[in-house]
């Protein structure tokens, strides 16, 4: 091969290289990208059968529930207008508390209980995911027109 | 008295910096010799200045003086005296503090050994360095000053958050910010570089020593940020992916690039246009980081607050910076040709490949951090990216680049070709497979095939790296210093990913709730809870769980994790229980008080994870190895 042939193999495979890379890339992406729901919007039935998804919403107080001795707990979270019921089996986060917000990976079982597999650590009380954040904040603007609706 | 005294130096020091500036860049374009010792002096003022800045603050803490507001918002009086003094950089505040001062001090050694490099060009360097001065006293005085009072003052502190009470606090980020902050110079040698308009490649040779010691240092950094999520995040991990690793991560990436790339300029004067470009890159990428965290536009561990005003601030520097930089580069790069050519299997093609690999890598992690913001700006819903697209994504350019790796070391510069026999590369190959397979069937019984690609290539590169020293030491040939540090650096990357391929292939976790006296057996070992007691710290009470692990009848750990509850600001934390030894890490972390007498307890096994963080820093000591080479000795002629 002459040394201009040779250059242009090298650069041939670089793009090659490159464009592989990339389509792997993205399809790791697209397999492994996970979307947030509220509460609501699992209402509401926008997650897909079999979908795993984030949920974020706040832990709703006295509803937390331990089998004693065991792992086992369940609770329900809010975003103030909807709730879901949780299940979830393993060492919950230190800065889990009823009356905070929580984010919680897993998905749907067919009665429409969320199993988590993973809750989420916070790592600071005051820390909020903005997803959450927001959702609390129009969860709870809208619960405030109901109450106002509802007294005449 | 003192702390305005401080503050007052500060905002000299912005204006020492930007004479700095101005006397570095105005001076060399008028070509005004004259005009040296002035930037000389700034130089050394602004990091007295800074220094003296820092140190008031720091006496502020350790006096628990919480009428200045940083203070009383990260400190309290029950607080440790080490933790007072390290809660410093413990907040945004204080860390861009310690940026600006480390920055100071990078350019005062370059100060210190600019007599090596030809006066003008000197003096750009230590224009554009007073430049990024600038920018971030700037933007501490105007956004982030913690030198504030609060008026009325604070009773007592609001405390440190209690993830930075331990002794990592102390150490990962002055080491992480030195190796961050240290590609501003290498920054500054490429923008003065394409300011003086050279068509050689002198520059190159220059900028390596420096490129190399930032990088050892971010090295450095990120293994000790990873240790230090392992054993105090309280779950043992040693990586997440989060936005602000990853943060730390693009710039190692891009700089390890960079270095490869500086080799192939330095010795043979080609890449130069795109070496300069990694550079711009590498610290860009460092600027970027600093933007994602800062601005709170990404939510991660190690946010420490939401500041729109401070996201402008960063943007708008960064469009500044980097613009600036890369429109210099458009203007001038083009001087820069190339005439050598290079054969196909040279060294200079496998170092192009291994650029080409790791910045692909760079933009896989880019792409992953940046995906939530962009999927949220353009209304695709809010979505989280994590370590399941990381990883596999991550492996995509990195496993053809750790195969060329074994291979690249051993090609001749310039017309290629292969300093040793293909067939002892075979062997070397052969016997790395065979062994990958004896060691996973026989000590882990791992069936996943990517275990055994991993390990397969972790021994592959450690087996080629030693050819040569051993050819070397057979023939009694003494080998340059370049060469020892970069065979001991790729050394490093074969332990490290022999570590994190056995971590993620063979480690064993469980989560269960265990009563006094109950064992559970995980991995060959035996767990058994033997009961526990209450504890008191010094700003915190607890309860301390003893768990004796066992293999066969030897007690070969006996472990002590606790549950702690810090009093100022009521929140609970977990101190792993960990039994270290080289080949393997036995874990325990407590959860909770579940009932019944019963705590839950997360057990881990993790084998060889030690090598992952040994790795990097061998990796880091290979690089500093090379800076003892003569080529870097010798003073420069321009």
């Amino acid at each position: 091969m002459t040394p201009r042939q040779q250059r242009m193999t090298l650069v041939l495979g670089v793009v090659a290289a490159v464009a592989l890379a990339g389509f792997l890339a993205l399809r790791a992406f697209q397999n492994n990208v996970m979307f947030y729901f509220d509460p609501t919007r699992v209402a509401a039935g926008e997650v897909k059968p079999g979908q795993r998804f984030r949920l974020g919403g706040m832990v709703v107080k006295g509803t937390l529930v331990r089998t004693p001795g065991t792992m086992d707990v369940r609770f329900a979270v809010t975003d103030y207008r909807h709730e879901v019921a949780v299940s979830y089996t393993g060492v919950l986060p230190d800065l889990f508390k009823e009356g905070t917000g929580m984010v919680a990976d897993g998905q749907l079982d067919a009665s429409g209980r969320f199993i988590a597999t993973q809750v989420l650590a916070k790592h600071d009380e005051k820390y909020m995911p903005p997803a959450l954040s927001k959702s609390l904040e129009a969860g709870k603007a809208a619960a405030a027109e109901a109450a106002a609706g509802s007294q005449p | 008295m003192w702390i305005e005294l401080g503050h007052f130096a500060l905002v000299l020091a912005l204006f020492v910096a930007a004479g700095q500036a101005f006397f570095g860049l105005v001076g060399a374009a008028k070509q005004r010799l004259d005009w040296l010792p002035l930037v000389r002096a700034s130089v050394l003022v602004q990091t007295l200045l800074t220094l003296f800045a820092g140190a008031t603050l720091i006496n502020a803490f350790v006096r628990n003086d919480f009428s200045v507001g940083y203070v009383a918002d990260h400190s309290n009086s029950m607080l440790p005296m080490f933790y007072r003094v390290a809660a410093l950089w413990g907040a945004h505040e204080g860390s861009l503090l310690l940026w600006i001062t480390i920055l100071a001090l990078w350019t005062v050694a370059v100060r210190a050994r600019m007599h090596r490099l030809p006066p003008l060009f000197a003096a750009r360097v230590l224009g554009v360095l007073g430049l990024i001065s600038v920018g971030f006293l700037l933007f501490t005085l105007t956004t982030s000053n913690p030198f504030l009072r609060l008026l009325p003052p604070a009773v007592d502190g609001a405390d440190l958050n209690p993830l930075l009470q331990d002794f990592a606090l102390a150490v990962h980020p002055p080491i992480l910010y030195t190796g961050y902050v240290g590609f501003s110079v290498t920054f500054a040698f490429a923008c003065a570089a394409l300011l003086e308009g050279r068509r050689d490649h002198v520059w190159a040779r220059w900028m390596r020593p420096w490129t190399v010691m930032s990088w050892a240092f971010l090295s450095c950094g990120i293994a000790l940020g990873s240790w230090w999520a392992y054993y105090e995040l309280g779950w043992g991990g040693y990586w997440f992916w989060d936005p602000v690793e990853n943060a730390s991560f693009m710039p190692w990436l891009t700089g390890t690039a960079l270095i490869h790339s500086l080799a192939v300029t330095d010795k043979r004067g080609l890449f130069k246009s795109w070496t300069l470009l990694l550079a711009i890159g590498a610290f860009s990428l460092s600027l970027i980081g600093t933007f994602l965290v800062r601005s709170g536009v990404l939510v991660s561990v190690h946010s420490f607050a939401a500041d729109p005003a401070r996201g402008i601030f960063i943007l708008a520097f960064l469009v500044v910076l980097i613009g600036g930089a890369l429109a210099l580069y458009a203007w001038r790069a083009p001087l820069l040709q190339s005439e050598a050519g290079f054969a196909l299997l040279s060294r200079e093609s496998f170092l192009l490949f291994n650029n080409i690999l790791l910045v692909v890598a760079t933009l896989v992690v880019l792409g992953g951090t940046l995906a939530p913001l962009i999927a949220e700006t353009l209304r695709l819903g809010t979505l989280s990216v994590g370590p399941p697209y990381f990883g596999p994504a991550f492996m995509v350019p990195m496993l053809p680049a750790l195969v060329l790796l074994g291979v690249g070391f051993h090609a001749s510069w310039k017309r290629g070709g292969l300093q040793v026999t293909s067939r002892m590369l075979g062997v070397v190959a052969g016997v790395a497979v065979l062994l990958s397979v004896a060691i996973l069937l026989a000590g882990y019984g791992s069936r996943k095939p990517l275990a055994y690609v991993g390990s397969a290539l972790a021994l592959w590169i450690i087996g080629s790296s030693l050819i040569q020293p051993i050819q070397s030491l057979r023939r009694g040939l003494r080998m340059p210093a370049s060469v020892v540090g970069m065979t001991v650096a790729h050394i490093g990357v074969g332990l490290f990913v022999l570590g994190a391929t056995l971590v993620e292939s063979a480690s064993i976790e469980r989560d269960v709730a265990m009563k006094t006296g109950v064992s559970v057996e995980l991995g060959g070992y035996t767990y058994r809870y033997t009961g526990g007691e209450a504890i008191e710290g010094p700003n915190y009470d607890g309860f301390r769980a003893h768990v004796t692990v066992s293999r066969g009848t030897r007690t070969v750990a006996v472990l002590a994790p606790e549950k702690r509850r810090y009093w100022v600001t009521n929140s609970v934390m977990t101190e792993a229980g960990i039994g270290a030894a080289w080949n393997r890490d036995l874990f325990v972390a407590l959860g909770e008080d579940v009932g019944d007498g019963a705590w839950s307890l997360r057990l881990q096994y993790r084998p060889l994870i030690r090598f992952i963080w040994l790795g990097a820093l061998i990796m880091a000591l290979g690089g500093i190895i090379t800076l003892r080479d003569e080529r870097y000795r010798r003073g420069a002629q321009a």
